[in-house]
């Protein structure tokens, strides 16, 4: 099983999902960054992106 | 009195985004007021409340963008509209200038960036669970900046992280620091010898930014989260820490920072921290708190003792607490300070960015001077008050106050005005993520504030610390400057400046107890 300790010694490579200005800073510093032009699930409304969210599938793709 | 919509359908932009729009429509002419922001239901009531909730705003859905102004006149209004046309359309072609193709899903940057390991995430509360859960299924470290994600939700995320051997921080994970890459709100501090685990943002860059002070640097500094220690969540992520701290060879010694565990967590916590083979600095800040050394724990009061205990630790010598970095020095400016006061300037009131910084000085100041009143609390009947302007309902639909001083600057005005305030205290927080200039921000209210003060025949004492370094964007020597130009004396840390203000607030016993034979 993996161990948190592991991410210790690996460079950091960050998926940023929301302010993009949390990219911009990054980005600044030379870490590796890629900000995710997100919006809103299911029109925005949080019930309906909630049970769309219970759909993922566990091992992703 | 004119006021204008214009609506942007599905058209998503950030909290923070439309705040720099927001901001620059007030300060045009002519403008009262001006909101830009998404049209959910929340956001819908805030403008309500505002007078601005115009019919179209009205009818605007989630992820449509809303800009509503209030003008002098119509020429005014309309050039506001249009100038908020053209800064959206500018940022959405300078995203789009940058040459990449943006990912929409986390699951596409996955495909796109190789060997992705940590998913920093701040969407809106109410979306942020179902991300993080993504992220952490996709064997993605997390850190989840978000508030606002329930306890059931947290509990359930802290469950599989720990399951998949992941760190899940947070929720409302302000600052971290991974690998000495800083994250969210964080100082510019180099790495070094010390790990830290905090429940608080603030708290954590207040330790850090005095360690570099002291020339000593962060291997890894983790947040967990305010409600880690709580029964429900049991210390998932403290405890997960703390192993990881505890078996990385780049940390000699641990510092954790929070509050004091719930009763029935208590002892796992203990537990874990006596067998960690290293030592332990304990800022678990709270009213029962004992401070003083127990095998290789060593628990201390305030923040300002937790960097300074860890540095006495490394350098092998003994630690020794004290009220201020120059006693002498601030028995002069107390008393100077105490003696301009009129009759009747009894008050403290503090008015705080950083909540762990407000909740620590109402831990200085209520043995110091009675009970204190304000937000972090039971109320109580008290002259003096401590705000943490960053509590949940007082940041509702407008930005944290470590990004817009407008909050603040409208209390600090209204302290300036109380006859009972002696002393305003505040805090001053920098680093990335912050605003621009913190200090420039709340600098014309306190000076505004002292002016009115005089006018009234009474002296206001500004008493402030700033929580930061020189490697800062904001520059640590810069912003005290600032603050001092303004009239404000800035002690070294937010602890000193919380006795400093006791001092000048309180009578000759309470100067006696800081600063002993020097008060005389």
């Amino acid at each position: 099983m993996a161990e948190i300790r592991d991410l210790f010694g690996l460079e950091l490579r960050v998926v940023n999902v929301g302010l993009e200005s949390f990219a911009a800073v990054l980005d600044s510093l030379g870490v590796t960054v890629l900000h995710v032009q997100w919006v809103p699930p299911a029109g925005g409304d949080p019930e309906r992106a909630r049970r769309l969210a219970l759909l993922d599938d566990e091992d992703g793709t | 009195m004119i006021v204008r919509t214009l609506i942007k359908r599905s058209f998503y932009q950030d909290s923070v985004a439309l705040m720099g729009v927001a901001r620059e429509l007030r300060g045009g002419a002519g403008i009262q007021e001006a909101a830009a922001l998404m049209g959910t239901p929340a956001n819908r009531e805030l403008m309500e409340q505002a007078g601005l909730l115009t019919a179209e705003a009205a009818a605007a859905g989630p992820n449509d963008l809303v800009v509503v102004v209030r003008a002098d006149s119509e020429t005014a209004a309309d050039r506001a509209l249009a100038r908020a046309e053209s800064l959206l359309t500018e940022r959405r072609r300078r995203v789009e200038a940058a040459g990449r193709r943006l990912p929409r899903t986390l699951d596409s940057a996955r495909r796109q960036l190789d060997g992705a390991n940590l998913a920093l995430i701040s969407v809106p509360g109410p979306f942020a669970a179902a991300e993080a859960r993504k992220a952490l299924h996709r064997g993605l470290h997390v850190m989840l900046f978000s508030d606002n994600v329930t306890l059931e939700d947290e509990v359930a995320l802290k469950r599989l992280a720990v399951e998949r051997g992941l760190l899940l921080m947070g929720p409302d994970c302000g600052t971290a620091y991974l690998n000495g890459v800083p994250l969210g709100f964080a100082n510019a501090v180099p790495r070094g010898r010390v790990g830290l685990v905090a429940a608080s943002g603030t708290g954590l860059q207040q330790v850090v930014s005095l360690l570099a002070a002291g020339g000593e640097g962060v291997s890894q500094a983790i947040g967990v989260g305010g409600r880690d220690m709580s029964e429900p969540v049991g210390a998932a992520m403290t405890l997960a820490a703390l192993d990881a701290l505890g078996g990385d060879p780049g940390t000699e010694l641990v510092v954790v920072v929070g509050k004091p565990p719930a009763p029935t967590v208590r002892a796992r916590v203990e537990a874990r921290l006596r067998t960690l083979g290293k030592p332990v600095v304990v800022a678990m800040l709270g009213r029962d708190v004992i401070p003083g050394r127990d095998g290789s724990l060593h628990t201390v009061t305030s923040l300002e003792d937790a960097a300074a205990a860890a540095l006495a630790l490394l350098a092998r010598r003994e630690h020794r607490t004290h009220s201020f970095a120059g006693v002498e020095d601030a028995a002069r400016r107390i008393a100077e300070r105490r003696h301009a006061l009129a009759a009747g300037q009894i008050a403290v009131h503090g008015l705080f960015a950083g909540g762990t910084l407000a909740y620590e000085a109402l831990l200085i100041l209520e043995p110091l001077l009675g009970a204190v009143g304000g937000n972090l609390g039971g109320s109580v009947a008290s002259p003096h008050r401590i705000l943490d302007l960053g509590a949940d309902d007082l940041t509702r639909g407008r930005a944290h106050p470590m990004l817009d001083a407008t909050l603040r600057a409208e209390e600090i005005a209204r302290a300036g005005k109380d006859p009972d305030v002696a002393v305003l205290l505040v805090d001053v927080v920098l680093g990335h993520g912050a605003a621009a200039d913190p200090a420039g921000d709340i600098a014309p209210a306190l000076e505004a504030a002292q002016a009115n003060a005089r006018a009234n025949g009474r002296r206001l004492a500004v008493v402030a610390s700033v929580v930061g370094t020189s490697a800062d964007p904001q520059g640590l020597g810069r912003q005290v400057a600032r603050l001092e130009s303004a009239g404000a004396w800035v002690l070294a840390s937010n602890a000193q400046a919380a006795r400093a203000a006791a001092g000048i607030a309180g009578g000759p016993r309470v100067t006696e107890a800081l600063l002993g034979g020097a008060a005389r």
